[in-house]
């Protein structure tokens, strides 16, 4: 029995505690907006938020999280995508076929949340999901977006 | 020479006898919502008023959309043409898939579903114009009926017809169902492009908002009641086998349900969850019988394509004057390039859910042909295709890999051995790399002969190596001949042809199958086409020390719309003033899936680190539908054109693939990514792709840059195994 802090809602479930969070996420919780991509912590679909902090939750054991610590999902983001970052992006229309803006929302949501106003070097250094239809540059674009309040500038 | 690519790999349907329809079981989908999932159908209160268009009492107008979704837009494209000739509302629009079964059914009224080549608008804007239209005459048509005057003195504008002269006006939604009853017209007028209003603009896409929070679903996230997972592995060896496993090892591991052989090559364990599944599976003991390939490595495949550089046996693909004769006098330049396999390694891997009884047979999948998916599901289940029946869910990327479906052979023939109960098959991600359709191998040597002044006088190009339609489709081989291999080369041909004119030329084929299996990868062979003509351009144009532009421009007289694509990233990126300090710059260009290309790149090289600081795309479309997304398909072509050229690289030891997930096959992340500029030149006329051709022009204008930069010649692909300092 592990005791998981989701989205604010506490949850008791029965789980072999080698379980990576991810599947414990998307098949226990029944919450599949985080991506399984690579299984081994390499392109950051899986990215979640743990008491504010941006972790690839594919290779976390569900063992490895306190009773206590807070488990954000692109769900539990924002209650109606209201979240600066889901706005700039819906706003730069950055999602191709999408399958890995979930885990590119939260790792951006990560780092604002430790630099509310990030260089290109910040966001190359931190942002290193793998999209393959290759929305790096509106990625890029909507994460200054945000930092600036919605208001858009050119890359520099 | 017809160079028209298509992914479908079967031609099965046209003819089959459609009686069936409507044979549901009554599986609902509650996490699915419906114009995201199966259409025509999901709002039978609605009568369509005709294939294409349903409009609901509340004016909201569903549009069904044939093609797939998989990032590249097309869905979006798709509405904006039904949606410009039904003179609809813009913001009323939503979409919804029709079905494959209900296609069969009603005689492939929505066409091809195939969706590849970057001919999903390309291939059906006529027909799916023509829907819009028709039904907009019949809303017309029902309110003319209504009011008792002529149609001839309505008109519709933006969902509502109206009546000037007695100044009346209803909805759609108020006519859709009297619409319904009405004889679609015999003839409607399409509108010229420069009238269009919804079409041809940057409207945003219709499929966002979902992706922002986690609600848009894919296969991997299909939940049906009583739903078991299966996580699968098939013999890694190409060729090769299961010989046996051991299922008794297994099958007291937490939430196991069973383990069963899947076809000869593969075993797969069903479990309460995939994670289980997954488990059980990588403690399952399974041996291989590895076939006839363990011999195989990159090093023999290698061998193999170089004794076709100079093999007497080859299929030609183009050729003017007499190339022979002119290389055998002047100053000759020869030169052997090399590509990969690649995988198309989407970031959702292969899935597919199948629920079988021995009645009916249901599967749910992400695919880029849901027929195709159907007729797999079909001969899996051994049922008649009307006893099946194919759920199409958005794809997290396809890249053609998707066309394929393999992974849909398997999800039902492990639901044979559950009846009633629906499985879900997901791939590992290694799986998905060690049973990929790759990116097909060739190498080529490049002759080309220059004149005293410096003018190419002929060129002869020899590729070596794999044809897909060999393995994929080899009833479109013609006479033994792959047509597609020479994507971009050939003399004339509306899917894409050599923008130069070269007295003597011969391009040729001399074709070379490994025993690995290939697959149509997004570019296809205009990828490596476009590096060995462009790259050796420009080692001609350095070798007759003449301006790569201006060596191009020579030979291009002929061909206006090449120059045009060409000439504008050139003077875009200021080719003819210096580049910033350290930076140097390449050109290139091709044509390919109907549209014209061109890229200019800068890049540095500093203590031989690469990078990549600018690239200038130019297209020519011909026709634009929606320019916004247009620049995120050149933005997104750059980031897997660029992959290719630095990282990509599947390599073959013992038989098999090394490369098992990103940590080993690297791609392209924000860091390294250039600023992406896109010019769109349409000339109109014509209707050509935008998914794929600007991929083909990343690598050539990098790899030129490169050299500028270097003075290195880089010939094999990818960047990574060279030293550039």
């Amino acid at each position: 029995m592990a005791r998981l802090i989701i989205n604010s809602t506490p949850h008791e479930i029965e789980v072999d505690p080698d379980t990576p969070l991810l599947w414990v996420i998307r098949e226990q919780i029944g919450l599949t907006g985080t991506k399984y991509g690579c299984g081994v912590a390499a392109c950051g679909a899986c990215t979640v938020h743990i008491d504010g902090a941006a972790t690839r939750s594919c290779v976390l054991p569900v063992s490895a999280v306190g009773p206590d610590q807070q488990i954000t999902t692109i769900e539990g983001l924002s209650p109606d995508s209201s979240h600066p970052l889901q706005q700039a992006w819906l706003q730069l229309d950055v999602p191709q076929c999408g399958y890995c803006q979930a885990g590119m929302i939260m790792a951006a949501a990560g780092l604002l949340t430790q630099n509310p106003n990030p260089s290109d070097e910040d966001i190359n250094n931190e942002i290193t999901n793998i999209c393959r239809c290759g929305t790096y540059n509106r990625v890029r674009a909507a994460i200054k977006l945000a930092a600036n309040g919605g208001e858009a500038t050119q890359r520099g | 020479m017809n160079a028209i690519i298509s992914i479908s790999r079967r031609n099965f349907m046209i003819g089959v006898a459609s009686t069936a329809g409507g044979l549901s079981i009554g599986f609902n989908l509650p996490f699915i919502k419906p114009a995201l999932a199966e259409g025509a159908g999901t709002t039978p209160e609605v009568p369509e008023v005709n294939a294409w268009v349903v409009i609901r009492p509340d004016d909201t107008v569903v549009v069904r959309i044939a093609r797939s979704e998989m990032g590249q837009g097309t869905l979006t494209g798709l509405a904006q043409l039904v949606a410009e000739e039904l003179n609809c509302d813009w913001s009323k629009v939503t979409t919804e898939y029709p079905s494959p079964a209900k296609n069969l059914a009603r005689d492939r009224v929505w066409g091809n579903f195939s969706t590849g080549g970057s001919r999903g608008i390309r291939e059906s804007h006529d027909y799916v114009r023509m829907g819009g239209a028709v039904a907009r005459e019949m809303l017309i048509a029902a309110a003319a009926a209504e009011w008792k005057v002529p149609a001839s003195e309505c008109t519709a504008t933006k969902g509502v017809v109206t009546h000037a002269a007695s100044d009346r006006t209803a909805s759609y939604g108020q006519l859709a169902a009297a619409a319904a009853q009405m004889t679609p017209p015999a003839n409607v007028t399409l509108k010229d492009p420069k009238d269009w209003t919804i079409a041809g603009r940057p409207l945003p896409r219709l499929d966002t908002a979902d992706k922002l929070n986690g609600s848009q679903i894919y296969g991997t996230d299909l939940k049906l009641p009583n739903m078991l997972n299966a996580a699968i592995r098939a013999c890694p060896y190409f060729g090769g086998k299961v010989k046996s496993f051991d299922a008794a090892a297994v099958a007291g591991m937490p939430g196991v349900r069973t383990v069963v052989q899947v076809g000869d090559t593969a075993v797969a364990v069903v479990a309460d969850t995939w994670w289980r599944a997954k488990t059980a599976l990588d403690a399952l003991p399974v041996t291989w019988d590895e076939g006839p390939n363990r011999q195989v490595t990159s090093a023999s495949i290698a061998a193999m394509l170089e004794e076709g550089l100079g093999a007497d046996d080859a299929f030609i693909g183009n050729s003017q004057g007499d190339a022979g004769t002119a290389l055998s006098t002047g100053r000759t330049v020869t030169a052997t390039y090399a590509f990969p396999y690649q995988n198309h390694a989407t970031m959702e891997p292969m899935n597919a859910t199948a629920l079988y009884t021995p009645e009916r047979c249901e599967v749910w999948v992400p695919t880029q042909n849901g027929e195709a998916s159907l007729a797999a599901a079909a001969e899996a289940a051994d049922l008649p295709v009307q006893q099946c029946e194919v759920h199409k869910i958005h794809l997290g990327g396809g890249f053609g890999r998707r066309g394929m479906q393999d992974y849909v052979t398997q999800a039902v023939q492990i639901a044979r051995e559950l009846p009633g109960t629906p499985v879900k098959l997901i791939w590992s991600r290694e799986e998905d790399m060690l049973q990929g359709r790759y990116h097909p191998i060739t190498q080529c040597r490049l002759t080309g002969a220059l004149d005293a002044d410096g003018n190419l006088t002929a060129l002869r190009m020899r590729i070596s190596g794999q044809s897909i339609l060999a393995a994929v489709m080899p009833q479109r081989m013609q006479d033994g001949m792959d047509p597609i291999i020479f994507q971009g080369l050939t003399a004339a041909s509306p899917e894409g042809h050599i923008g130069y004119t070269i007295p003597n030329l011969l391009v040729d084929h001399a074709m070379r199958n490994p025993p690995i299996p290939p697959g149509f990868w997004r570019g296809v062979n205009l990828n490596q086409n476009a590096i060995y003509l462009e790259c050796f351009m420009d080692e001609l144009a350095h070798e007759a020390g003449v301006d790569p532009l201006a060596f191009r421009r020579k030979l291009m007289a002929n061909h206006p719309k090449h120059l045009a694509v060409l000439d504008a990233v050139a003077e875009r990126i200021g080719w003819n003033t210096p580049a910033a300090d350290g930076v140097h710059r390449g050109l290139a260009q091709i044509m390919g899936f109907g549209s014209y290309v061109a890229a200019a790149a800068e890049v540095s090289v500093t203590d031989g680190q690469l990078r990549i600081h600018r690239i200038v795309a130019a297209t020519d479309p011909g026709h634009v539908v929606n320019p916004a997304q247009i620049e995120r398909q050149v933005e997104g072509s750059f980031v897997y054109g660029l992959s290719a050229c630095i990282y990509g690289e599947c390599t073959v030891n013992g038989g098999r693939m090394e490369q098992e997930n990103f940590d080993s096959y690297e791609v392209m992340r924000m860091a390294e990514m250039p600023e992406v500029e896109t010019i769109i030149l349409p000339s109109g006329g014509f209707w050509g792709g935008v998914g794929e051709p600007t991929i083909a022009v990343a690598a050539p204008a990098v790899l030129n840059a490169i050299f500028a930069a270097t003075g290195k010649r880089i010939r094999t692909l990818p960047l990574k195994n060279h030293d550039l300092a």
